[in-house]
């Protein structure tokens, strides 16, 4: 089906990675991805908490920004590439910043709609005790829209994993997105393929770590789902 | 005589449709009042004006000396659901109206009030794993450890089974007897009215007002076979449908 220059090989390619590792470069590789993914999905649901809880809960801060960011929602995050470029030079400033926008969406949509959806009947019960606002939103609101936010850190970090690597795509020196666009020009599968392994191992983690949050902070949920790690 | 709660001259409507239409009631310190009366006469908007959940009504609502304007310490409410916070164990829901919680006389609180429901050893279950009756009980724990003077019950015991109704309300009568707060419960089973209150106040048909009060004369604790309480019960059913014949009759 594939010639073997197209399609090597799984013992070429752990060839590929081992020669790859002996030089240094898959080292570099990974932590430099690695990191502008941290820097960035941190930065990014950050933001995004902050944001989503302000608008989540006040209908004025709402009334600010939820207009700007449903407009800036409509541009295909993608889109920011060459923008951000433009403006914040080649190095790491406009990739953390991609990462940071891809990791902020999914975070601030679902946690809004978390907190928009808490039940009224729970925050009556905060009401009759005479709490005030901020308290009930401390120990009402958020916890019980823990599991939307859960779930939007989940998709943002999927988003992040996304984003660096079109953010390596351009300008990049090492990371596993320059290492595909590079082994491209030199037509090496091989390595293409070891940085393709790389990225669903170090997603594949990162969900796994999120899930494990989940797992252990939602085991009051009393759904189908809790106390399993589907 | 002190009064624990009053209410004046209330009216509440919601648009163009009113619900209370000048309601009287005056109920004294530990007294229980049980309110009763058709669905949809304002009997839950009564507690929840009463709890100043909501605060637009015309006449007036007293606790103690205190006009009601908003939520108050001095009142607590339990809901028809337990409504109890699912990621909050039973004792941290118990301790979620204290001011201090997590010293050493919140726990004493605490403990006493889980005592009170007879809950002791489900003091770190989560709520989902309690039946519904351990759940109410859990809520009215929660509702009794702030010792509110006037604590408000909608329906409580409503979504339970007869059996665990009828234990619920010996629990509510024995939280009362160490707490004792000046108990208004709204309840739709006659048989609860009755043995549980010492006036159950009729409310008519929308816009609620009070029709007939039934002081209930046996001294605690009550036999639910007394046939006092089965005579009591008849008059309730008769006041109820005397109200609507005449509605029928005048319309």
């Amino acid at each position: 089906m594939f010639e073997a220059y197209q399609l090597p090989p799984p013992p070429v390619v752990l060839d590929a990675a081992v020669a790859l590792w002996r030089r240094g470069l898959l080292q570099q590789d990974v932590i430099a991805t690695v990191l502008r993914v941290a820097e960035g999905f941190a930065i990014g649901s950050l933001v995004a908490v902050v944001l989503g809880t302000a608008t989540g809960l006040s209908r004025r801060t709402e009334e600010v920004f939820e207009p700007t960011l449903q407009a800036l929602r409509a541009v295909p995050t993608l889109a920011w590439a060459p923008l951000l470029l433009l403006w914040l030079g080649i190095d790491e400033a406009p990739k953390v910043t991609l990462v940071a926008i891809g990791a902020f969406f999914p975070v601030y949509v679902n946690l809004v709609a978390g907190i928009k959806n808490v039940d009224r009947k729970l925050v009556d019960v905060a009401r009759v005790f005479d709490l005030r606002a901020l308290e009930i939103a401390r120990r009402v609101v958020l916890p019980a829209s823990l599991p939307s936010l859960l779930t939007g850190l989940r998709l943002g970090a999927t988003q992040a994993w996304l984003f660096v690597v079109v953010a390596e795509f351009f300008g990049a020196s090492h990371g596993l997105g320059f290492r595909l666009t590079d082994s491209l020009q030199s037509t090496r599968v091989d390595l293409m393929l070891v940085a393709l392994v790389c990225l669903a191992v170090l997603g594949k983690l990162t969900d796994g770590a999120i899930r494990a949050i989940e797992h252990r902070s939602l085991r009051w949920r009393d759904t189908i789902g809790a106390g399993q790690t589907a | 005589m002190s009064r624990a709660l009053v209410v004046s001259e209330l009216r509440k409507r919601y648009g163009d449709l009113p619900v209370i239409g000048g309601l009287d009631l005056d109920v004294a310190p530990s007294e229980i009042v049980a309110v009763v009366g058709p669905s949809g006469c304002g009997k839950s908007t009564l507690l929840r004006l009463a709890a100043g959940l909501d605060t637009h009504y015309k006449g007036e609502i007293f606790v103690g000396d205190e006009k009601v304007c908003g939520p108050h310490p001095a009142v607590g409410l339990v809901f028809q659901e337990p409504r109890l916070f699912p990621w909050l164990d039973v004792e941290r829901n118990v301790a979620f109206g204290l001011r201090e919680r997590g010293g050493a006389r919140s726990r004493e609180l605490v403990a006493a009030a889980l005592e009170a429901v007879e809950l002791t050893q489900f003091a770190h279950a989560l709520p989902k794993q309690l039946s519904g009756g351990m759940a109410q009980r859990v809520a009215l724990a929660r509702a009794l450890v702030t010792e509110p003077q006037v604590l408000l019950l909608d329906e409580p015991f409503s979504s339970l089974d007869a059996f665990t109704r009828m234990r619920l309300q010996d629990h509510l009568l024995a939280a009362w007897t160490r707490y004792r707060p000046t108990l208004l419960l709204v309840t739709h089973d006659l048989d609860e009215a009755v043995y549980l209150a010492d006036r159950v106040v009729l409310l008519g048909e929308r816009p609620g007002r009070a029709i007939d009060v039934i002081p209930v004369a046996p001294p605690r604790p009550r036999d639910r076979r007394d046939p006092t309480l089965a005579a009591l019960r008849v008059a309730l059913l008769e006041a109820l449908h005397l109200e609507r014949d005449a509605r029928l009759a005048t319309a």
